[in-house]
């Protein structure tokens, strides 16, 4: 996946909507960004949904843990986990390596396609890390 | 010069046969162990224990202790920690016959010195915080603060209220939310302003009915005094609520303010920290708590309680509280460490106590005013007994981050400081310099990190450079720990 193409929220989650149309009951992807990745250093735990919870717009979605602090992952949508990236927990370095590919989180079937209208495009996310940065 | 033997393991100087003790000759006839002990007992395999003389026994302790940095050693500026000198005076009062070599089931008759001396342990805690009821049980400031959030739950389950929030600022030890869940409540962060106290507006719209303790670090661990503190009291009791003080921060303000007299109604102190108890060398810390009048019937048992009866004044353990919570740890708690408080205070005495402070939050503000020149500190010009500066800059500039400027002042002999805390600030160096240090070691400090700014960015990533071990492995030993020895972990 193409950061460029990809939706984004204020905490750092990206999010991919796999099907066209896009509505509810579409399939979404959902990871962090590079620049969640970068800032959380060394990563020594996930922990991933359960597959079928139902999560709101701004929920914790799970829990990272790098050797600073631990973080909330907050889902970018609202909607049914139906996937998760089982192997990631054993394969922390691919969050690093492919943050927008290998290192997805999980999948969410759509409840409310509106939430995604709140999420910012690539460019507004680079300028919200920019400004994080100085 | 350092030999290996300090970073060996102890099973690695093993040699069989080789042995420290001596044992006599039987006075007794021998007989095979099977006969004497019935064979399901026995262990199958040897415990493959080491097998060392006595030389390498001491020379293994003695050089490993030589790789500590202790405030013993070594300035130690780790903020939050309160690293302050542990005056050897206290050792030896603790280690007074009356005090060692007395057992928690004798008679209270005869433990009548050690029970005053808790007694009036909580006596002066109380004064100091300007809370009513003390509890000296708690073994631990997390320990206190999960005692205290008990006292709180069972002081609205007694009202008949159902509350189930705990608001923690963002800037908050981790121990206060982790608290908070271990005794079952739900926890809420409330923002800081970007000048680093509570947002007032944030709290506002977080503040409901359903909010049993709101926690608070005052100063807060950006080393800053909530101006607001009084204000936010008022809010949270207007809802019914309960301010909880983490009383981490004490060395700040003693005999200045009081947590009573700025809203608290619950708080722990940590006497390893403010009351120059030994971090762990001493024995295990612990975490006093306070509170106010309405929450007192809720505290653990047994309270050290004083008695007059025809003028001869006596101590004892009071268990007769029914509405308390019970005991949260055995015995008296870790008495060691409250004798230790207990002499420093005495030591001290009010208008000592008052000068620890001032002189801490100057000792600060003296490094606070020559750090800030080539480190920023992003919350401002002033500050209480610590400060926070912020590596960003040095970071994004060079790719130097705090972790790399702390680990090389390791090589000039000075103790990290805190780093990466609070969360709310990037790169953070956290610095406690303690009202136990002279100004000329002050200046050679901050004159070090300067240096430390100046060098080359592969010398920083790579420090320490005169340590037995340089950087271990923080990834791998956190998900993969290995936390016990056996032969297959020989190469």
């Amino acid at each position: 996946m193409k950061p460029e193409e990809l939706k984004y929220a204020k905490t750092h989650e990206w999010v991919h909507v796999d099907s066209a149309e896009g509505g509810n009951g579409s399939m979404a992807t959902v990871g962090i960004s590079a620049f969640a990745v970068e800032a959380l250093t060394d990563l020594v735990f996930l922990e991933l949904p359960e597959i079928g919870k139902q999560v709101a717009a701004g929920d914790s979605l799970g829990e990272v843990e790098s050797v600073k602090a631990v973080s909330d992952i907050y889902s970018p949508v609202t909607g049914e986990v139906v996937q998760v990236n089982e192997e990631l927990p054993e394969a922390l370095q691919w969050l690093g390596e492919d943050p927008y590919g290998r290192g997805w989180i999980a999948k969410i079937r759509l409840g409310d396609a509106s939430a995604l209208e709140n999420l910012m495009d690539h460019t507004a996310y680079s300028k919200l890390c920019a400004d994080e940065e100085s | 010069m350092r030999n290996k033997h300090a970073t060996q393991l102890i099973y690695e100087l093993s040699q069989n046969g080789r042995k420290a003790v001596a044992l006599p000759q039987v006075d007794v006839p021998e007989r095979p162990v099977e006969e004497l002990i019935p064979e399901r007992f026995l262990a199958k395999k040897t415990l493959g224990l080491p097998q060392v003389a006595e030389p390498e026994i001491v020379r293994h302790y003695a050089n490993l202790s030589t790789l500590n940095m202790s405030v013993d050693t070594h300035f130690y500026p780790l903020g939050s920690c309160t690293m302050k000198y542990n005056p050897k005076r206290n050792e030896r009062l603790a280690s007074l016959r009356g005090i060692v070599d007395v057992h928690p089931y004798q008679s209270e008759r005869s433990l009548q010195g050690l029970l005053q001396i808790f007694f009036e342990l909580q006596e002066m805690l109380g004064e100091i915080s300007g809370l009513d009821a003390v509890s000296l049980q708690p073994a631990a400031g997390a320990h206190g603060e999960l005692t205290a959030l008990m006292v709180a739950a069972a002081y609205f389950r007694d009202l008949g209220e159902v509350r189930t929030t705990v608001l923690t600022p963002d800037s908050a030890h981790g121990t206060n939310p982790a608290s908070a869940r271990m005794c079952g409540f739900d926890t809420v962060t409330v923002k800081s302003t970007p000048a680093g106290f509570v947002d007032m507006e944030d709290l506002k719209s977080k503040l409901d009915d359903s909010v049993a303790v709101f926690m608070i670090t005052n100063p807060n661990t950006l080393g800053l005094f909530e101006r607001n503190v009084a204000e936010i009291a008022d809010q949270v009791h207007a809802r019914g609520g309960l301010i909880y003080l983490d009383g981490a921060n004490m060395n700040a303000i003693l005999g200045v303010t009081r947590p009573g007299d700025f809203g608290a109604d619950m708080m722990h102190f940590n006497p390893h920290k403010t009351f120059s108890g030994p971090h762990g060398g001493g024995g295990p810390g612990a975490g006093p708590i306070a509170v106010t009048s309405k929450l007192g019937a809720f505290l653990p048992v047994p309270r050290v309680r004083r008695e007059e009866a025809e003028g001869e004044c006596s101590y004892c353990l009071d268990w007769d509280q029914p509405q308390s919570i019970g005991r949260v740890r055995s015995f008296f708690g870790n008495s060691g460490v409250l004798v230790r408080a207990y002499c420093y205070l005495r030591t001290h005495g009010p208008d000592g106590l008052r000068e620890v402070s001032e002189n801490a939050v100057l000792n600060a503000n003296y490094l606070l005013s020559r750090v800030k020149h080539f480190l920023p500190v992003p919350q401002g010009d002033r500050c209480m007994h610590e400060f926070v500066a912020s590596a960003a800059q040095c970071k994004n500039e060079r790719g130097v981050s705090a972790m790399d400027l702390v680990k090389r002042l390791l090589d000039y002999g000075f103790h990290a400081p805190t780093v990466y805390f609070p969360l709310t600030v990037k790169e953070a160096v956290m610095i406690e310099p303690t009202e136990t240090e002279s100004k000329e070691m002050l200046d050679q400090f901050a004159e070090t990190l300067f240096r430390v700014l100046e060098e080359p960015d592969d010398l920083l990533h790579e420090a320490p450079h005169t340590t037995q071990i340089s950087r271990p492995d923080e990834v791998t030993a956190a998900r993969k720990p290995m936390l016990r020895w056996n032969p297959s972990t020989e190469e």
